[in-house]
């Protein structure tokens, strides 16, 4: 019989679908991206999980990966060949945070803070001089870098420091501490944020070399979460710095925030890769674990649970992939930043936590990774603002209205 | 020397293959894809070659549709100086790539010829026997190790019961085993890099080659699954089981 003819997108057949991969994220990536993420995730599988259930079990850190990372590549990838980066765009950056994360928070923790948190604003505030003394060698990962803003008495709030900068024939001399700073028990190069007296009290960033009169920098022991990276101290007692010290293209709190956008857009994809983990071995246990005769998967609890995290997930990546091509050119608001932080990061502690339910007893052992994923996460929920600061800038945002104090 | 070597687009090795509802292949419609794991060994053996001074010049070869100018960019992000896409839609036979790469070797000349002992999809293993006897040189086949010697290589294939050991006159046709190596990943710089290197597109038309298939696919079917074992009370029931019920003894 004669069919009249019928346009592809309206044939009744639709397109195939595959389950990792719902809406075809892939897809939407350039051959370069597919690449850097293929190299990612090789490296992240051969040499990062292999050695993270020992290294979260006895609180390790192995600063040979610092090195290793900085040979693939995956250190300050953003910053320009010139500096020893590669100048790869934010998308790209974002997908090898999904890889590192695949196997531990704490492993994308050290190279979020490397690249974002030191080599950024060294590169973006950073003289010349300064820019070429440091960013090779922190892309290498010969020195490894650490960022001090948070203090014991200003977390959420930043302004409230004490950490002064007074000023000295020929420089700076420092004085306060700082708490909860990724990598500064073994980092080479400090960035300090203190407020200076010489510039009438606003923030301002300085680069600190390790063994500098005064300075230290103490591990905190005992961390229940991110126990593969290590989180210390930064001591200043009266660290007296040369004038090249100081990051001469900012001041204030911006200086700060805009790294931190940058990390905080990294976590956005980071997480989503802890999450997938926890989402594919709870799937994977659901269709091996049997009890009354079927698969824990073949139950309608297990299943809806699943969905929920395919959904979350899929939602989520797509988000940061959006908010990734904007920052490639140059569109991006913090506010973007902070609706996929806080979700991203909101939805996957609680997908860890469900896949740890799902897991029943066998979810408690390192064997079975979820709880690590699990504990890593409320850290990853908390640092870099925590949920509910980022719901206050949201807030603001579509009210016009601070309620922070 | 210049090294030509072959790699080859097909499933992902780790995602589970589905078979099209109508028995005509393998579904690879939205799946990943990747490089033959047999070819990353041979584009690695070639670099290292390259690494130890004894070759100047690597090609990474590929026959497939648009899309595998992707793997040839791995390729060459993972070290290979240049690519050549021969470009066709259609699947070629083992018989086809032979005779493709035959030409090939032809215009381009290699002193030595290095591809993956078999790809995953088709696991044919025939592509490189068929080119060494084209060319009429001399062949190493899932080579376990490989020492070049001037006009000379010295390969190790493992048999069973043992290594065998081969002097091979150059040139000719290598293809790898499984441990042979382990190939690098690309490291994000030489991604970038890659960019920048030079990729040749010829439409397979224009070899001048027959590659017309020999075979008719009748069909494509998953594996029966397996069937659940039995337990049985005694020796006297497994025999008579073996015996009647098997009868395999």
């Amino acid at each position: 019989m004669d069919r009249p003819e019928i346009k592809p997108k309206d044939a009744p057949d639709l397109s195939s679908f595959n389950w990792e991969d719902p809406l075809r994220l892939d897809d939407q990536l350039t051959e370069e991206e597919r690449m850097i993420r293929d190299s990612a995730h090789a490296y992240a599988q051969e040499k990062l999980q292999t050695r993270v259930i020992d290294a979260y079990r006895e609180e390790r850190v192995d600063p040979e990966v610092f090195r290793e990372m900085g040979e693939v590549g995956l250190l300050g990838s953003t910053i320009p060949e010139k500096y020893g980066g590669i100048g790869a765009g934010y998308v790209a950056y974002g997908v090898v945070a999904r890889e590192i994360e695949r196997v531990d928070s704490g492993y994308r923790s050290m190279m979020s803070v490397q690249s974002s948190l030191v080599m950024y604003p060294i590169y973006a505030y950073g003289s010349e001089a300064q820019r070429e003394k440091y960013l090779p060698k922190l892309a290498s990962g010969e020195w490894i870098g650490c960022f001090g803003l948070t203090e014991p008495d200003a977390g959420s709030d930043p302004g409230s420091m004490k950490t002064r900068a007074e000023r000295i024939d020929g420089g700076y001399r420092l004085t306060g501490s700082k708490m909860w700073i990724s990598n500064s028990p073994i980092a080479d190069v400090f960035v300090v944020w203190a407020k200076s007296d010489e510039h009438g009290g606003k923030i301002r960033g300085f680069v600190l070399d390790k063994g500098m009169a005064g300075l230290s920098a103490p591990k905190i022991g005992g961390k229940l979460s991110l126990r593969a990276s290590v989180t210390g101290e930064i001591v200043l007692d009266k660290v007296e710095v040369p004038e090249e010290a100081l990051l001469p293209n900012v001041s204030g709190l911006k200086g700060p925030f805009g790294c931190l956008n940058r990390a905080r857009y990294g976590i956005a994809w980071g997480v989503m890769g802890s999450a997938e983990t926890c989402w594919h071995a709870a799937r994977q246990y659901g269709l091996d674990r049997k009890q009354f005769g079927r698969p824990l998967a073949n139950t309608q609890l297990f299943q809806k649970k699943l969905a929920d995290m395919q959904t979350e997930i899929t939602l989520g990546l797509q988000a940061a992939l959006q908010v990734g091509r904007l920052m490639d050119c140059a569109e991006a608001a913090p506010e973007m930043i902070s609706l996929i932080k806080r979700n991203n990061c909101g939805k996957a502690l609680d997908i860890a936590r469900v896949a740890r339910d799902m897991h029943g007893g066998n979810g408690i052992s390192e064997e079975f990774q979820v709880i690590r994923h699990m504990m890593n996460l409320e850290t990853v929920n908390t640092y870099e603002g925590t949920h509910d600061v980022h719901a206050l800038i949201l807030g603001r945002a579509q009210t016009g209205l601070q309620a922070f104090f | 020397m210049k090294i030509l070597v072959t790699c080859k687009r097909v499933l992902d090795p780790y995602v589970k293959a589905r078979v099209k509802a109508d028995g005509t292949g393998v579904n690879l419609d939205n799946v990943k894809m990747a490089m033959n794991p047999f070819d990353e060994i041979a584009i690695e053996e070639a670099i290292r070659m390259r690494e130890a001074g004894k070759a100047d010049e690597i090609v990474a070869v590929s026959i497939g549709a648009a899309k595998t100018e992707e793997t040839l960019r791995t390729a060459l992000a993972m070290g290979a100086d240049r690519a050549v896409h021969v470009v066709t839609e259609d699947d070629i036979e083992p018989l086809g790539v032979a005779k493709v790469l035959k030409s090939l070797v032809e215009s381009e000349q290699p002193g030595l010829v290095i591809m993956g002992k078999q790809a995953i999809d088709g696991d044919s293993n025939q592509a490189g026997q068929m080119l060494a006897a084209l060319l009429g040189w001399a062949q190493g086949t899932n080579v376990s190790n490989v020492e070049l010697d001037g006009d000379t290589a010295n390969i190790t294939r493992e048999i069973d019961g043992g290594l065998e050991r081969l002097a091979l006159k150059m040139p000719c046709v290598l293809t790898s085993d499984l441990r042979l190596n382990e190939p690098r990943y690309a490291s994000l710089p030489n991604i970038m890099k890659a960019k920048k290197k030079p990729m040749d597109k010829k439409p397979i038309d224009e070899l001048g080659v027959d590659t017309a298939p020999r075979q008719t696919l009748v069909s494509v079917s998953e594996p029966p699954p397996r069937a659940a074992g039995v337990k049985v009370a005694s020796v006297d029931e497994l025999v008579d089981k073996l015996k009647n019920e098997a009868q395999v003894i």
